[in-house]
């Protein structure tokens, strides 16, 4: 008996929710929205929020404030067993006593379903996780693969409403890591299951998921696209987390009929007539956004440009990346290379020219 | 995105109604079996004749030349055992720690074989063996005209408590020496220590915590001990006077609550030095790893050194259980060598009249055993998966038995309880399931700590993936934590059962009629009288088989519990 794709996907929804444990505030104000049947990330760094959030919505901990609801129902009375949440642990959690059989079976047995169905559905989940033939194995016989695919077929076996997903590959060496990720998405896209992976690994959200929650200091900083938050960074937290990104201190002075931006220490930045600038926030903008001129180049109006020297150089393979002085402060370029190119060796003076689509402002 | 900043703040309850129920449930027993026992000793110790408030008892305990020397007697018993045991159990355990020693098996099992055979019982085997009359003691007499007196007065308690609980500090040491890392002792070397010096600057100080934990339990136990000096025919000393005085001058007499007072403070005093000596101070184990001292090879002399004293202390240890066995098979045996003849008349006459003591032991022990893993188990799950408020209180209420000595307690409920009419008349103190329950609570520290252990290996997310797939609360307990704790549970069960089965002092309270007597009680009735001893040297063998089978048992289970446990 296969696993039935027929039950529709729910959307979470997170309402204003505010934990602590004792005088440390963990979550400030959690406001989220995720539609049916998408792979979301919660990511951010170590300590910010995102198990006890994950925790949170299996019902584990407790919110001092706010809501949980599933498809409009608000679940937040309900103790973790009436919740319909299947959570992977980050751990496994997977039951030393029992077979890998026995684990998977734990959820339809507690459903009261009869035993002559949960024999099938038990193949069935082993079946789509890849696990034949070794229902009959203890936790401690499989590698940390096999114990995470044991792990997600006990969860999907009792096709839960959502998927929680705790750093689930952690545990895993970096080649399984990006084999297994792959395959859980093609089985999440497979159930059309919602699905909350929390992760703290950039590149792992930014590959298989739909939609991310960047979290910092358990606050929501930003939620979009993996594409949405790196080209749209809403402030300095997401685009420093997101990539690599320059993040300039300076001070906006009027340069005659233009504007600049002026760098402690020496060194200037032209901006563009045309440029939209705020009133606060500092510039910040992406090493590949910004392209070598010879120095002798005359500047274009519609991109902002600066003079400055090369403070150092590394070959990253598709990339060069120059760290180039300006003032007080470095800013990292990344070109990419070619072979045959002309390179800029320590000490050159360069010009550099970033357009004005890629500049950004930001707070915070 | 609206910001719902008006929802209410919502208050939690900590813990279920469930939760709530047990752990009053527990806290009921509690006070009941222990905390109102103890009160009532110490407020009588109190009180004058007319219920006022009164120091004039202890002016009279304190006056009184018998009880002073008591006093003096008890201290210099215990203090005494432990240095004797002291020097029993140090070299043992330096050869293990410090050599590739062969004999290091043969060492193991001396730190558990003394402690199946509880003390009272070996102390008659061992004034046949060592006594004035004793066989070493003719020996000498026959061929070098002296005698030693191993067993004259005090000297016998202290020879056979220092033999019986040498095991406390030796096992205790090993574990800080092993605890111990190998890299501190590689650092201090490095540093240019070595020999005697590194021993005393850093060995000794790291195995100091273990030290000061084995010999404070050793002083607690030995000054607390009822029924050796009693065997023995000593009675200038505190615990045999307390026995003593509520037995033949009555429940009503003061004097006797007075001196489980002494003996209480004494302990919980002791037990707080030790606590305060080794609380934070564990330094052996701050460093992960451990692995021990560098061990080496011994020196051909060495190891022939190291073997007579292992011997030595071997026929010391075996002493009292080869006495032992002969007595129970003798037909006499008093001022010669080795018993006139033998016989297996003693085990039919325990096996036909006296079948009701190890009836009523294995039926008190099974019971007491019983409350104990269940109790145990839920202040355990209490204390560590749930946030009820106080619930340390449980944890610490239960092993406040740890400080209450086993007369204590026994007089505690005579008095506490005297009153009280069961529905067919008889009195609740007499009662013989309160003998089971004062077992129990004497052996909870036990099971607790044993539940508390095997629980803290279970990894909570264990329980959560139970819940978060549908299973209740209670469910979860059922099928995963309880299934996983089953280990330490089965040996917490069999280490209370094994003991309880040869407690003496609250039991030799409470017994009021033959019937209601368990082994340890029917091993001190027989061996008060000569003609008795040989059937009670039949009974002590078979207190022995039973707890020895149960040692074993518990051992094996817990070895076999960590390896399935684990996560
Ligand atoms: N049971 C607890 N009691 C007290 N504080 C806690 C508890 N659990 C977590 N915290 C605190 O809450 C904060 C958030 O923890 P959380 O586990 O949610 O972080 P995380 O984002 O999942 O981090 P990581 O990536 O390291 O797993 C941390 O400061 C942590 O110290
Ligand atoms: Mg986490």
């Amino acid at each position: 008996m296969p696993l039935s794709q027929t039950r529709k996907a729910v959307a979470i929804k997170v309402e204003g929710v505010d934990l602590s444990y004792g005088d440390n505030h963990v979550l400030k104000n959690v406001n989220l929205e995720i539609p049916p049947g998408d792979l979301f990330a919660f990511l951010g760094p170590s300590g910010c929020g995102k198990t006890t959030l994950l925790r949170l919505i299996a019902g584990f901990n407790r919110a001092d404030r706010g809501r949980v609801l599933l498809d409009g129902e608000d679940i937040t009375p309900l103790p973790p067993w009436k919740r319909d949440v299947g959570m992977v642990f980050q751990s496994y959690a997977l039951w030393p006593h029992m077979t890998v059989e026995r684990n998977v079976a734990f959820g339809l047995e507690e459903r009261g379903l009869p035993k002559q169905e949960i024999g099938p559905r038990v193949a069935a989940a082993l079946e789509m996780v890849g696990l034949t033939g070794l229902g009959g194995r203890r936790p401690s016989e499989l590698s940390g693969g096999q114990q995470q695919r044991v792990a997600l077929a006990r969860t999907i076996v009792v096709e839960p409403k959502v998927l929680l997903l705790d750093e689930p590959l952690s545990n895993l060496d970096a080649k399984l890591r990006v084999e297994v990720r792959r395959e859980l998405r093609e089985l999440q896209k497979r159930l059309g299951i919602t699905t909350i992976f929390v992760t703290h690994d950039q590149e792992e959200a930014n590959t298989i998921c739909d939609r991310i929650a960047v979290m910092n200091n358990g606050e929501v900083q930003q939620v979009g696209t993996p594409m949405q938050l790196y080209e749209h960074p809403g402030n300095l937290f997401v685009a420093g987390f997101l990539g690599t990104a320059n993040i300039i201190d300076g001070k906006l002075v009027s340069n005659g009929p233009g504007v600049a931006y002026e760098i402690p220490g020496g060194g200037r930045i032209e901006l563009p007539g045309s440029a939209k600038i705020p009133l606060h926030g500092r510039l910040v903008f992406r090493p590949q956004s910004v392209s070598l001129v010879p120095a002798c180049t005359p500047p274009s109006p519609s991109n902002a440009h600066f003079l400055s020297s090369v403070a150092h150089r590394e070959f990253l393979g598709a990339t060069l990346r120059y760290g180039l002085t300006l003032g007080n402060q470095e800013v990292l370029i990344d070109v990419p290379f070619r072979s045959g190119d002309v390179l800029h060796e320590i000490g050159a003076k360069v010009s550099a020219v970033v357009p004005q689509s890629a500049l950004l402002w930001l707070d915070r | 995105m609206p910001l719902p900043l008006t929802l209410p703040r919502i208050r939690h309850a900590a813990a279920t109604p469930g939760q709530y129920a047990l752990a009053l449930a527990i806290a009921a027993f509690l006070v009941l079996t222990l905390v109102l026992p103890v009160v009532t000793v110490v407020v009588v110790a109190f009180k004058d004749t007319t219920g006022g408030f009164t120091l004039v008892n202890f002016a009279d305990f304190f006056g009184n030349e018998l009880f002073q020397r008591s006093f003096v007697n008890s201290v210099w018993v215990a203090v005494l055992t432990v240095a004797l045991a002291t020097v029993l159990a140090m070299p043992l355990a330096y050869f293990t720690a410090r050599f590739e020693f062969r004999g290091s098996a043969l060492i193991q099992t001396l730190g558990i074989l003394p402690l199946i055979m509880p003390p009272f019982v070996g102390a008659v085997a061992m004034q046949l063996l060592l006594g004035r009359n004793g066989t070493v003691n003719l020996l000498l007499q026959d061929w070098f005209g002296f005698t030693i007196p191993f067993m004259e007065g005090l000297n016998g308690v202290i020879f056979v408590e220092a033999v019986h609980y040498f095991p406390f500090i030796l096992i205790n040491v090993t574990a800080s020496l092993r605890n111990i890392d190998r890299s501190m002792e590689e650092a201090a070397q490095n540093l240019g220590a070595s020999g005697f010096r590194l021993f005393r600057r850093i060995v000794f100080p790291l195995s100091m915590p273990g030290y000061v934990a084995g010999a404070v339990l050793v002083f607690v136990k030995v000054f607390d001990d009822l029924a050796t000096p009693l065997l023995l025919n000593v009675k200038d000393m505190l615990a045999p006077q307390a026995y003593l005085r509520v037995t033949s001058i009555g429940v009503a007499d003061p004097i006797g609550y007075v001196i489980c007072v002494v003996l209480m403070l004494i302990s919980v005093a002791s037990l707080g030095l030790s606590y305060a000596a080794t609380a934070g101070k564990d330094y052996a184990t701050v460093q992960r790893g451990g692995g021990g001292l560098t061990r080496r090879r011994m020196s051909r002399n060495e190891a022939i050194g190291a073997y007579a004293i292992v011997g030595l202390i071997l026929a010391l240890v075996l002493a009292p259980h080869a006495a032992l066995l002969l007595l129970s098979f003798a037909t006499v045996w008093s001022f010669s060598p080795l018993p006139d003849a033998y016989t297996l008349a003693h085990y039919t006459r325990v096996f036909s009249d006296s079948a009701g003591y190890i009836w009523n032991t294995l039926l008190y022990a099974s019971i007491a055993a019983g409350i104990d893993v269940l109790i145990g188990g839920a202040i355990a799950y209490l204390v560590l998966r749930t946030r009820l408020p106080m619930r340390h209180w449980l944890d610490a209420a239960a092993m406040a038995a740890l400080a209450v000595p086993g007369v204590v307690l026994g007089i505690g409920y005579l008095r506490a309880f005297y009153a009280v009419q069961l529905p067919g008349g008889q009195s609740l103190a007499t009662f013989w399931v309160m003998i089971a329950i004062a077992l129990a609570v004497r052996r909870l520290p036990y099971a607790l700590r044993a539940a508390d252990a095997a629980l803290r290996q279970i990894s909570v997310s264990l329980e959560e993936a139970a819940e978060n797939l549908g299973a209740t609360k209670p469910r979860a307990v059922r099928r995963i934590v309880i299934p996983l704790m089953t280990g330490g549970i089965v040996a917490g069960f069999v280490t209370s059962f094994a003991t309880a089965a040869v407690e003496l002092s609250a039991t030799l309270m409470l017994v009021q009629s033959n019937s209601d007597a368990p082994l340890a009680y029917g091993i001190y009735v027989f061996m008060q009288s000569p003609a008795g001893r040989g059937a009670g040297a039949a009974l002590g063998v078979l207190a022995v088989l039973l707890v020895g089978v149960c040692t074993y048992l518990s051992n094996r289970v817990a070895e076999n519990g960590n390896g399935s446990s684990h996560h």
